[in-house]
């Protein structure tokens, strides 16, 4: 896995107090791990801060699950 | 249509000497200090270096980790109080009309400690505004109620009372008025902060209000001795259930008193000083004994204000001799913050506690580091001196001021 994905996962698991087992890519932040939508907004701006990236809302409004947050970090973090 | 009656039926208290009502008590009635070093931040470069702080808490013995990360500290403590309150009352949420239960919360300050960090962290940060979507809703004074009324389901009026230091007195009295008007059954009142942080201790330093008696911070808080200079900060919060009388008896709720009556009244006169003749205190004391329909020779117990500053105190005793006549001096007076320090906001809260536990016990918890004698206050006035001095408490009435000039007191009778 990737330095990314690990990130990542450990941001979820800190934010939103899961399991680390839960956090799997196809894990919705709202219906699986039971974020509302101010902990969605926080797990991006998390996201930004780790990564120091800024994520446009367009982009932030497609970012729904793990996988899509590792994916677009991965294409977008240099 | 008559007032309907309103009383006691739970309680809850977390403190710097007692994290329940019990404990504190426990620590009133043998007269501990709860001041100590300043844990909360390195306190090295501040003129006052201690305060009295909550001490052996764990939060998440009461909230998970994940629900108290957004929450303030001052929000997390009136959750944990009112947990205790609702147990103690024995309020099953399923038996009550939940539309005619209120939360009516007080506190002075709110969430300064989130606000503090918040603002720290975007003024050392590369000016890219990164505030979290929690800090306003953690931050403001009217979370706490908010939080209680959707832990509990409480779905009658809900609000905040800001009045500075007479912030849950405040609280209580509105709660008292909705439910003698009928418009509540029942209400969660008191209040909750959490001020022992850089920039309220670094605050009230500047206006040269806290005790700067860093050699010896459990005897700083003294009031109305000689050598007083300023109060001790606190922290911690207390809860009260108030239900209206008929709906405690229909349910067989432990009744601790009744709440009589309610003072209210502001001195108009600086924004920060007492009235130098205590006017302000005056006018509440008396409207509170007007409001209660009782004279002032009923009252037992005085819980007093008494900050342990150098006007404060002096405005108060004045106020309570012209108010009570002869009557001053036999009756039992007491500032618990020598022992608690000032829980601002909540203060009233805690020290309306005091007094329904002085009736309980008939035993009136003293006001501890008295070691010298201030010709400014009448000897003849019992201040209940370094000992809890046992005596029939069926009457005692709290009192409240804040900056602002805000004063508000309650009267509780047994019933």
């Amino acid at each position: 896995m990737s330095e990314i994905a690990d990130k990542v996962k450990a941001i979820i698991v800190e934010k939103l107090g899961v399991e680390e087992s839960e956090v799997t890519p196809e894990a919705s932040f709202t219906n699986d791990l039971g974020a509302d939508s101010l902990d969605t907004v926080e797990l991006i701006m998390e996201f930004e801060k780790e990564f120091n990236i800024s994520i446009p809302d367009d982009q932030a409004e497609n970012i729904g699950t793990v996988g899509q947050a590792i994916s677009y970090l991965e294409e977008n973090v240099k | 249509m008559p007032f309907k009656r309103v009383v006691i039926t739970g309680l809850g208290a977390l403190t710097p000497i007692g994290n329940t009502v019990q404990e504190f008590w426990n620590g009133l009635s043998a007269g501990v200090s709860g001041a100590g070093p300043i844990t909360k931040f390195n306190a090295e470069k501040f003129r006052t270096k201690f305060a009295c702080e909550v001490k052996g808490l764990d939060i998440n013995q009461f909230i998970p980790r994940q629900e108290a990360r957004k929450m303030d500290p001052f929000a997390q403590y009136a959750l944990i109080v009112a947990d205790e309150a609702v147990a103690d009352a024995g309020l099953n949420p399923e038996q009550i009309n939940l539309d005619k239960a209120g939360v009516i919360w007080g506190s002075g300050i709110g969430g300064l400690k989130t606000f503090e960090d918040e603002v720290k962290n975007y003024a050392t940060g590369d000016g890219s505004p990164r505030y979290n979507p929690f800090f306003i809703p953690k931050m403001i004074a009217d979370s706490a109620s908010g939080l209680l009324s959707i832990r509990y389901g409480f779905r009658g009026v809900n609000y905040v009372t800001v009045s500075a230091c007479a912030s849950a007195t405040n609280a209580m009295i509105d709660a008292f008025n909705f439910i003698r008007l009928g418009r509540l059954d029942i209400a969660i009142s008191g209040g909750s902060e959490a001020a022992v942080t850089e920039a309220g201790v670094g605050g009230f330093n500047a206006l040269r209000a806290l005790s700067e008696r860093n050699d010896s911070p459990e005897t700083a808080s003294r009031p109305f001795d000689k050598d007083r200079d300023g109060f001790v900060l606190g922290e911690g919060a207390g809860a009260i259930i108030l239900e209206e009388y008929e709906h405690a008896k229909a349910r067989g709720a432990k009744i601790y008193a009744e709440l009589i009556g309610g003072g209210m009244s502001s001195d108009a006169y600086h924004i920060t000083a007492p009235h130098p003749e205590g006017l302000g205190a005056l006018n509440v004391m008396k409207d509170a004994l007007n409001d209660a329909g009782i004279g002032p020779e009923d009252i037992d117990y005085i819980n007093v204000h008494g900050t342990s500053t150098p006007l404060g105190d002096v405005s108060e005793a004045t106020a309570i001799e012209k108010v009570f006549g002869e009557h001053a001096y036999r009756l039992n007076i007491s500032s618990t913050k020598s022992m608690t320090g000032h829980l601002l906001g909540a203060a009233g809260a805690i020290e309306s506690i005091a007094c329904l536990m002085a009736m309980q016990h008939n035993l009136v918890p003293p006001t501890i580091n008295h070691f010298t004698d201030d010709e400014q206050f009448n000897p003849k006035l019992n201040f209940t001196f370094n000992k809890a001095q046992e005596r029939a408490v069926n009457v005692a009435l709290s009192n409240t001021f804040g900056f602002g000039g805000h004063n508000f007191s309650v009267v509780f009778r047994k019933l």
